[in-house]
Order: structure tokens, then sequence, then C-alpha cells
């Protein structure tokens, strides 16, 4: 315990004696802390933001779109996109697979919104009263329309609340008319926010397919049916979300006559794989952003090791009259390691601490969502204590090899 | 081991009489060589010393400069090793030793009075003489105040370097040598940086210390006045001791 009390005392003798050089040595290393948790904090933020979305859309959901196939059901639409899915798919569905809790066949168009003086475009989704249930929406104010309002095609809206704010204002647009393609719709209900995240309704307008399908006609399939751009359904047992996947791709493949070679003219994705990959990919991107913040922490390094060598230089003499009094080879290089990892340590707090901060203000103020988890902070600090270890390592090398004469002869 | 000593005993035992009285002996070199490489060249420094020095004893080297006291001051010292001949410190054959075994010996056997005192500027009297505890056994506060007090500077334990006098600081000096209690004290030119003044008291701290405690000293020195206040002189010249006194 004495001894290391010695010890540290001596450290500090060193780094105490340069308090402003040590100070920005460290700073090197305090800005390359600071920078890789600020720059993981806004990647993992992300990620949870994007995984917070989804979870709010409901980890169940499952979509079903077309997807590009030649094989004798698909008809090449002329927009180049494809148009395999249908009303009766959706039907055959929702009658003949079992585990499904809610189904939502959609449609959607962009069509041009006027209200006064005041126009937009938006996405108008046309669909069927469950999809309140399948996408999880909830309400700011109004209703969404009925079954029996879907049945006789009654022309009413749900808003997203971006494109609310946009036509009305500060205004409630419940009970207002409204303009759209070239019908006349009533506001029934405004959508409560998801954020900006992703499949986010807040910029997209609500009604029912029936009454989309009065101002845009829904193209027909070579055997008369009724195309429509995907089907949303919740499972109602997570476990089961494979098998339901699998007897939809069979049902689907027997109604659009696929043979056994073709390849799937639809595409079925559950939120689980989409969560998944995506966050993947923004596991990737954090990554990547650390490696760019380690760049300076690494800069940092090297400003360590240029300084513990001007600081052996330095105290040759110093080290000269140590070596007379005693000190071992071992008890030079460990005093310099010792200096350099104490700087590397202590930036790396304050750089930790910093970072933190930092992260905290761009959370608070900023648009962008950050989250500084325990593990980044350990790693950074460690990888900074590695550098201090590492760079230090020469120096302090290079001191304990001194030749005690020629050190204590030099000025 | 045993053996083995008890032989190594005997071989030199009937080679040297002298050395027979190993427990009196403090150091002996026996042709003793340091040569330095000089580009193509070789600097011949010590051509064959051969000296011993018994416990207790106060001895000068003195010599002309280039005669190679330094170096012969760095080899008593363990800060360098020979070319060539044996180094028996305390009865123990040293020259041979790597550089932690030399170090070692340094830490606790030898006490080191430099004529530039060779002080931490940063550091306060005591911090300076706690650091010759530093690196052997730990620091000991009391014992270094102790040690501060015997060379007169009990008032002056907080003082830094540059606040001392150059004979304050040589007496710090000593006291860093002294509060480890080494066998053998070692000083180059102790009073090559002082007024005559200073000198003196640094001399009378060294000769009471050497009255009252019996060390070891060795001085390698040009001054006669020191030379005068031991008990014996070496002279070398040209790498060769040239002559003996007593007194």
């Amino acid at each position: 315990m004495k001894k290391w009390s010695t010890f540290l005392s001596t450290v500090w003798l060193g780094l105490s004696t340069h308090k402003l050089r040590s100070f920005l040595t460290m700073l090197g290393i305090i800005i390359g802390v600071a920078s890789v948790i600020t720059l993981m904090s806004i990647g993992k933020g992300s990620t949870a933001q994007i995984l917070s979305n989804i979870e709010s859309m409901g980890a169940n959901l499952m979509t079903i779109s077309p997807s590009m196939s030649f094989g004798p059901g698909g008809v090449r639409g002329i927009g180049g996109g494809t148009q395999t899915l249908t009303m009766e798919d959706a039907e055959a569905i929702s009658q003949q697979i079992s585990y499904i809790s809610a189904l939502a066949p959609s449609s959607s168009s962009n069509l041009q919104l006027v209200v006064g003086t005041e126009n937009t475009n938006s996405q108008v989704i046309g669909t069927t009263p469950e999809y309140i249930s399948v996408a999880s929406l909830n309400m700011a104010s109004g209703a969404f329309f009925s079954e029996q309002e879907y049945e006789r095609g009654a022309k009413v809206a749900v808003l997203g609340c971006d494109v609310a704010e946009t036509l009305f204002g500060s205004a409630n647009p419940v009970g207002q008319k409204m303009r759209m393609g070239n019908i006349i719709v009533t506001v029934i209900g405004v959508l409560e926010s998801k954020g900006t995240g992703f499949n986010s309704p807040d910029a997209t307008v609500i009604i029912p397919l029936t009454a989309l399908q009065q101002t845009v006609a829904l193209t027909r399939t070579a055997q008369g049916e009724k195309v429509i751009s995907s089907i949303y359904l919740t499972v109602s047992d997570e476990k089961q979300a494979d098998y339901v996947e699998a007897q939809i791709t069979s049902l689907l493949r027997t109604r659009h006559r696929l043979a056994s070679s073709d390849e799937d003219d639809f595409s079925i994705s559950s939120m689980e794989e989409i969560a998944s990959s995506l966050e993947e990919t923004s596991s990737t991107l954090t990554l990547l952003l650390g490696a760019i913040a380690a760049i300076s922490l690494l800069v940092g390094g090297i400003g360590v090791m240029n300084i513990m060598l001007v600081s052996v230089l330095e105290r040759t003499r110093e080290i000269g009259i140590r070596k007379a009094l005693g000190a071992r080879e071992q008890d030079i290089w460990s005093q310099f390691l010792i200096e350099a990892i104490f700087l590397t340590f202590t930036g790396g707090i304050i750089g930790a601490v910093i970072g933190w901060g930092i992260s905290m203000i761009i959370n608070h103020i900023g648009t962008m969502a950050t989250l500084v988890t325990f593990d980044i902070v350990i790693l950074a600090v460690s990888v900074a204590v590695g550098i201090g270890l590492f760079f230090g390592f020469y120096p302090a090398w290079n001191a304990s090899r001194l030749n005690p004469i020629e050190a204590l002869r030099s000025e | 081991m045993e053996c083995f000593q008890a032989a190594e005993h005997l071989y030199h035992g009937h080679r040297e009489d002298h050395q027979v009285d190993k427990d009196k002996q403090m150091i002996q070199l026996r042709d003793m060589t340091k040569v330095y490489p000089m580009g193509e060249r070789e600097l011949t420094v010590l051509r064959g010393i051969t000296l011993s020095i018994e416990k207790g004893e106060l001895v000068a080297i003195m010599g002309p400069s280039g005669s190679g006291k330094t170096t012969l001051l760095n080899l008593l010292g363990c800060l360098d090793k020979p070319t060539s001949g044996n180094y028996y410190f305390e009865g123990r054959e040293v020259s041979g030793l790597n550089s932690n075994e030399l170090a070692a010996i340094r830490g606790q056997k030898i006490g080191f009075i430099f004529q530039t005192f060779n002080l931490l500027s940063r550091l306060t009297a005591l911090a300076n003489v706690e650091l010759g505890m530093t690196y052997v056994g730990g620091i000991d506060r009391r014992r270094a105040l102790e040690a501060l007090a015997q060379v007169g500077l009990a008032d002056r334990v907080n003082h830094r370097p540059i606040e001392l006098s150059g004979g304050e600081q040589q007496r710090v000096a000593i006291a860093r040598a002294l509060v480890k209690n080494p066998s053998f004290f070692l000083a180059d030119e102790p009073t090559g940086q002082l007024d005559s003044h200073s000198g003196e008291e640094v001399i009378s701290i060294l000769t009471s210390l050497h009255a009252e405690q019996g060390i070891t000293l060795l001085v390698v020195t040009h001054d006669a006045n020191i030379a005068q206040h031991c008990q014996r002189i070496i002279h070398l010249k040209d790498g060769e001791v040239v002559g003996e006194e007593s007194s």
C-alpha cells in the first residue's frame, strides 16, 4: 500500500510539473473519447428509435406485396409495377387461413388534396375498417370509418396529423370537407402521430377502398380480379407466424397458378424480419461512426507518445539520478508507462463525461435520438487506456534503457 | 552452493593472503581495465587497477584530469562494468552482474554524493531525501527527518533546492545517501562547486560521519584540502595507480 502511494506520487510529480502540457495531451484523448461516445450514441439512438417505431406498428404485423415475376398470373402495370395481388386474394386468405386476427387489403395512390386555398399532394390509402387495428393506429380526434361506411363507399377520410396540419392549420378538421382528386370527401378523424420513423402514417390519408375506387378505378387482372397494392394482416399467435406465412404462400401460388418452377410473384415480410434487417444496417452504421471517431482517438494516442518522448528526453538527468539511487529498469519504465496510462485514463473519463453530455444535449434539442449505453463508455475508456499502454510503451522502454552515467551527465 | 563457496574461498585463500580477512574487506579491485571503443580505435582509460579498501576507511583518489578518476568512480559505484579484471564488493564478485543486480547494489549498498548535487529541483529537501529510500524498502519519513537533522538542515526540510545554498544542497544530498545506511559512500568532487566556507562544512560533516559512525568513504577529488583529512590517498595517472600515501 505504502509502495503504491510512493509510486503514484512519483507519477503525479511527473505530470503536475507540466500541467498545461499534460492537459493538452489529455485533450487529444478527451476529444477522441467524446466523439466516439457521441457518434456511437447517435447510432445506437437511431437503432433504438427504428426498433421502437416497428414495435409500435405491431410486432406481429405481416405485409404481402407484389413482386416482379414473369409467371402466367402476373400482369405488368403501365408504371412498371407488378399487379399480382387482388382483392379476391385478400378474401381467400381471410377465409381460408387460420391464426389471422385482422386483415386489411389496401391500395394506394398519390392524389391532390385541396381545402380552400391550401393544397398538397399526399399518399391516399384505400383500405378496410380493419386497417386501424392491423396497423395499430390511434385516433387523435374523430373516428375511423365504420363497416357501414365502407360497405356503401362513403366519401369520408381519416387524416394523418401532418396532412391535417398542412391543410387545416390549427383548426379542427373533423367535419370539414376537402377535395381529393375529383371527389369531395368529409374528414371524420385525425390520427395520432407516430413520429417520423419507418412507415409512419403521419403524412397519409386513409379512406375506404370503396371510396378510392370512385376516383381511381382499380385495374383488373386478366381473370377480372381487382388489383390492390398490398395486404396487411396481423397474426394472432406469434409462434404461428412461420406457419401462417407458409400457408399464405401456398394459397397464393395456387390462386396465381404458378408452376412449381416459377418464383413467387408476391413477397411476404413480417415485421420481425424488417426489424432485424434494419437493426443490422443500423449497427453497421453505428460501427462505422465509431470507427471514424476512433481515428481521432488514434491521433490523440500519437500525441501521448510524442509528449512522453519529449518528457523522457527532458528528464534524462532525473532518470540518471533515480538509477543511481537504485531504480531498476522496471521501476523506470513502469513510472513512465503509468504516467501515459494515467493521462489516457483520466482523459478517457473526462471524454466520456463530455461525450455523454453532448449526446444528452443532442437528444434534448436536436431531432436525433441518442442513446449512451454502458458498454460504449467502457469500450471507449478501455480503448483510450489501451492506447496509452501502446503508445507509452516505447518512450517508457527508451527511458529504462538509458545508461545511468550518460543520463547523469546530461543537462 | 555452500560447498561451492567454500571451494572458492579456498582457491582465493591460497593465492591472496588478505582474502582471509574477508569480513574487513569493503572493496577489492584486481587488475581492472576499462576500454571504450572510439570508432575504429579503442580508448584505454584504466590499465589494470588493483586496490583494496577496508571497512571504515576514509580514502581519497587524486589525479589530474584524464587520469581515469571518473571512470574508476563509475565502476566502483556499479554504474558501469569493467572490460576485464575483478571487482569484489564486500567479497562478492560484481563485475559480471546484470543491470538490475547492479541497480540493487547501488540502491542498498552505495551512497552517492555528486559534485553537482543531483537533487530533483521539483522536490523539497525532505522529498529528495525520501527519494533515497524509494527503491530500497520504501519511504520512512521519520528516518528522513533524522538524516536531515544530522546534516544540520532540520529547519530546511520543506525548501526546494533552488531556495537552498550550494552547501545546503550538498548536505541534502549527503542526507539522501545517509538515509538508507549504505555500506559505502562514494563522493565525486563533493566540494567542487562550493565556496571554501561551504566546502569546509561539507568536509566536516563527512569526516564527522566517519569518526562517529565509522562509515566507509571514498572521495574522488582534486582538492588537497579534502585529501589531507583522509587516512589514505591513492594517486592515479594515465589509468594506473602511481602511488599511495597514508597519514
